[in-house]
């Protein structure tokens, strides 16, 4: 088992022949399952065309009909990318995966509240993407690093989850599946979101929950881990050191009013009942304690 | 992006928000010629800069002759403003605005902000103008009114006027203050706004209602579509390491710390700041060099923080994904000979092509201290920078 996608999920790719859409489209591909899952391509100029083998659609309703995909990944440019997210959702998509950095948060709102009542799950967007190990990969994370196994992994980093999971395969663990649910502050799913469903996972057996500064969604989550969650759950939260009212690289990585600070997420969660951790090199380690 | 405030007014009248008659001036005669074209008996001489507390820190004045608008245009502007968003070095003032005196009756605030718990666009307004806003949410939050606000339908008229009767806008300046938010929203929206600060908002003897100041943040990632905005950065106002690192698509934040970080992806970025602390350092700045750490990007990064003149050792870390730290190990040995680096410099890769990545730095015959991991780097460059 796993979250949200596994080795029989049908897969399109949005912005497909741009660069960054045809790399990754790529390398999903070539990890586990993924020759089978990649079924679709969408882009509206080059309707019947391929790219290596995957037939394009001139849009996501019509790859949608043709291939039975039920999740779209997206790597369209930021001023087109909300309206990609659109047209998933009015196809009727089970779950969308928005890999693009730089969205107007405008735009974001706008979609989130077309998406309101509506059935499409959104991951993202600039997040790294979601991935099962040894079945899926969807999103821009390395493969390689990756193995099946007991941890489930949610993070609103990048690189920094690559880190996380590098920490538990030095230790030997394995994950369920690996959610990068992004940097920006108007976004898909949330820490508690995917914490739910990692809860009701049984291939899932503790998580590992990555947060940074900023947004109050950490402290959110963690009260309902300390309610619902079967689970032991561990946390990390990047950003003890950052200045107040600095943008840090993530637009949603703001301490704005003495709010979202490091510390206060870190105090919370530990309330909370989730082990946390102040040493970044200590993520692995730290789940590898609470492991029964 | 942040702007003045005599530019986020100019936007404002734009939307029909009403703001006092003023002009921006960058001399004392300008300031005399604002205050002459203005006329009457009273002008307000303001201090722009971008940090907010301008008032406590001497930066705003009265002036009730011509002579007294040059003698205080003459002492503000080229002063180092000190208040509690610059720091201790202070800002130095470059432009003033000049405004017509206003009559206050009454100080209120207002402000817009995108919540991320809504996920919408809130309207935060508040009977106690002129203070921090901070403050008033910690002292006596319920003085605060806020409201989400819808996308699709914008600000209701009926949602308006409870904010604006909440924070005591009089029942016959109702219709105005009606309209002043309705435009403050539309201005908000229109323009990709982060955020819009209106503090205070007055309510004049004539019974007016104006927005006596303004700050404006705009979505950095929306300005592609504001190129009159754009236009409006004062580079001035930043620091200028951050400016350099933004024209070469470096994100980069400068902090007080002896260590400089080069990391790959924004968390990376923090928690390699992080365990420098952890480990008893101090990081010298925030750097995410972002997918493509090319001989180009990477050299510059490095200039810029050898521009830090506490600099005492370098830290690079980078969790190379897709991005092979073969290539990354060629663009640092490569970067490290360009620069000439006088500091000594930890680095520790991970990810893709590993191996071939620290040969080449070994190849190098660089004095590069390599690391085996996160803990082992911050270690390794703590004691480097305490040599």
């Amino acid at each position: 088992m796993s979250i949200l996608i596994d080795k029989n999920t049908r897969v399109m790719t949005q912005g497909i022949t741009g660069k960054t859409g045809q790399f990754h489209t790529r390398m999903g591909v070539q990890y586990a399952n993924g020759k089978n899952c990649y079924v679709a391509g969408v882009n509206p100029k080059k309707a019947g065309e391929d790219f290596e083998g995957i037939p394009i659609f001139g849009s996501v309703k019509d790859a949608k009909k043709a291939t039975a995909a039920t999740v779209s990944v997206i790597y369209v440019p930021p001023p087109f990318a909300a309206a990609a997210i659109d047209e998933a959702v009015d196809a009727g998509l089970d779950l969308v995966i928005c890999i693009t950095e730089g969205i107007p948060v405008r735009d974001m709102i706008r979609t989130k509240h077309r998406m309101a009542g509506k059935r499409t799950l959104l991951v993202g967007p600039n997040c790294p993407g979601v991935i099962t190990p040894d079945e899926l990969k969807i999103g821009i994370m390395p493969g390689h690093i990756h193995k099946k196994g007991p941890v489930g992994v949610v993070s609103r980093s990048g690189t920094l989850t690559y880190e996380a999971v590098g920490q538990l395969r030095e230790l030997g663990l394995g994950q369920s599946s690996c959610v990068g649910i992004g940097g920006d502050p108007v976004n898909g799913l949330k820490h508690i979101d995917v914490l739910r469903m990692f809860n009701d996972d049984p291939q899932t057996e503790a998580v590992i929950m990555v947060g940074e500064i900023g947004g109050n969604d950490e402290e959110i989550a963690a009260r309902w881990v300390k309610d619902h969650m079967r689970k032991p759950v561990v946390g990390f939260i990047a950003g003890v050191t950052a200045p107040p009212g600095k943008r840090m690289g993530h637009a949603g990585a703001i301490i704005s009013g003495g709010k979202g600070t490091a510390q206060e997420k870190l105090a919370v969660m530990e309330e909370c009942g989730i082990k946390t951790t102040r040493n970044p090199a200590e993520m692995g380690k730290t789940l590898k304690s609470v492991l029964r | 992006m942040k702007i003045h405030e005599y530019q986020g007014k100019e936007i404002f009248r734009k939307y029909g928000v009403a703001t006092p008659r003023g002009f921006p001036a960058f001399s004392v005669d300008e300031a005399v010629d604002a205050a002459k074209k203005l006329g009457g008996g009273v002008w307000v001489v303001k201090a722009q800069i971008h940090a907010g507390g301008r008032g406590k820190g001497g930066g705003v004045k009265v002036a009730k002759s011509i002579d007294e608008v040059a003698k205080l245009a003459s002492s503000i502007l080229g002063m180092q403003l000190r208040t509690h968003q610059t720091g201790p070095q202070g800002q130095q003032v470059r432009r003033l605005l000049v405004e017509e005196g206003a009559d206050i009756r009454k100080e209120l605030y207002v402000g817009m902000v995108v919540d991320r718990g809504s996920q919408k666009v809130v309207l935060m307004a508040s009977s106690e103008g002129g203070m921090d806003i901070e403050e008033v949410a910690a002292s006596t939050p319920e003085k605060i009114r806020r409201i989400a606000i819808d996308p699709a339908q914008g600000l209701a008229d009926a949602d308006a006027d409870e904010i604006a009767l909440g924070i005591g806008i009089p029942q016959s300046a109702l219709a105005q203050g009606r309209a002043l938010f309705k435009a403050l929203y539309k201005c908000f929206w229109e323009t990709d706004a982060s955020l819009v600060e209106v503090n205070p908002l007055i309510v004049t003897g004539q019974n007016q209602v104006v927005a006596l100041d303004s700050k404006i943040n705009f979505d950095d990632n929306a300005l592609f579509r504001h190129p009159d905005i754009a236009a409006l950065r004062d580079l001035d106002e930043e620091d200028p390491a951050e400016v350099e690192a933004s024209k070469h698509d470096l994100n980069y934040v400068q902090l007080d710390g002896d260590i400089g970080c080069l990391v790959n992806g924004a968390g990376l970025a923090m928690a390699t700041m992080d365990i420098i602390k952890f480990y008893g350092g101090s990081p010298a700045n925030f750097l995410d060099v972002g997918g493509g750490a090319t001989t180009e990007k990477v050299t510059e990064a490095f200039k810029i923080m050898l521009k830090t003149p506490a600099l005492k050792a370098i830290l690079v870390n980078i969790f190379g994904g897709i991005m092979r730290c073969d290539v990354i190990a060629q663009a640092l040995v490569d970067a490290s000979k360009a620069v000439s680096l006088r500091v000594p410099l930890v680095v520790r890769l991970e990810g893709t092509n590993v191996d071939l990545g620290k040969k080449i730095l070994a190849d190098s015959k660089l004095p590069i201290i390599s690391a085996a991991n996160m803990a082992d780097a911050a270690e390794k460059v703590v004691k480097a920078a305490k040599k």
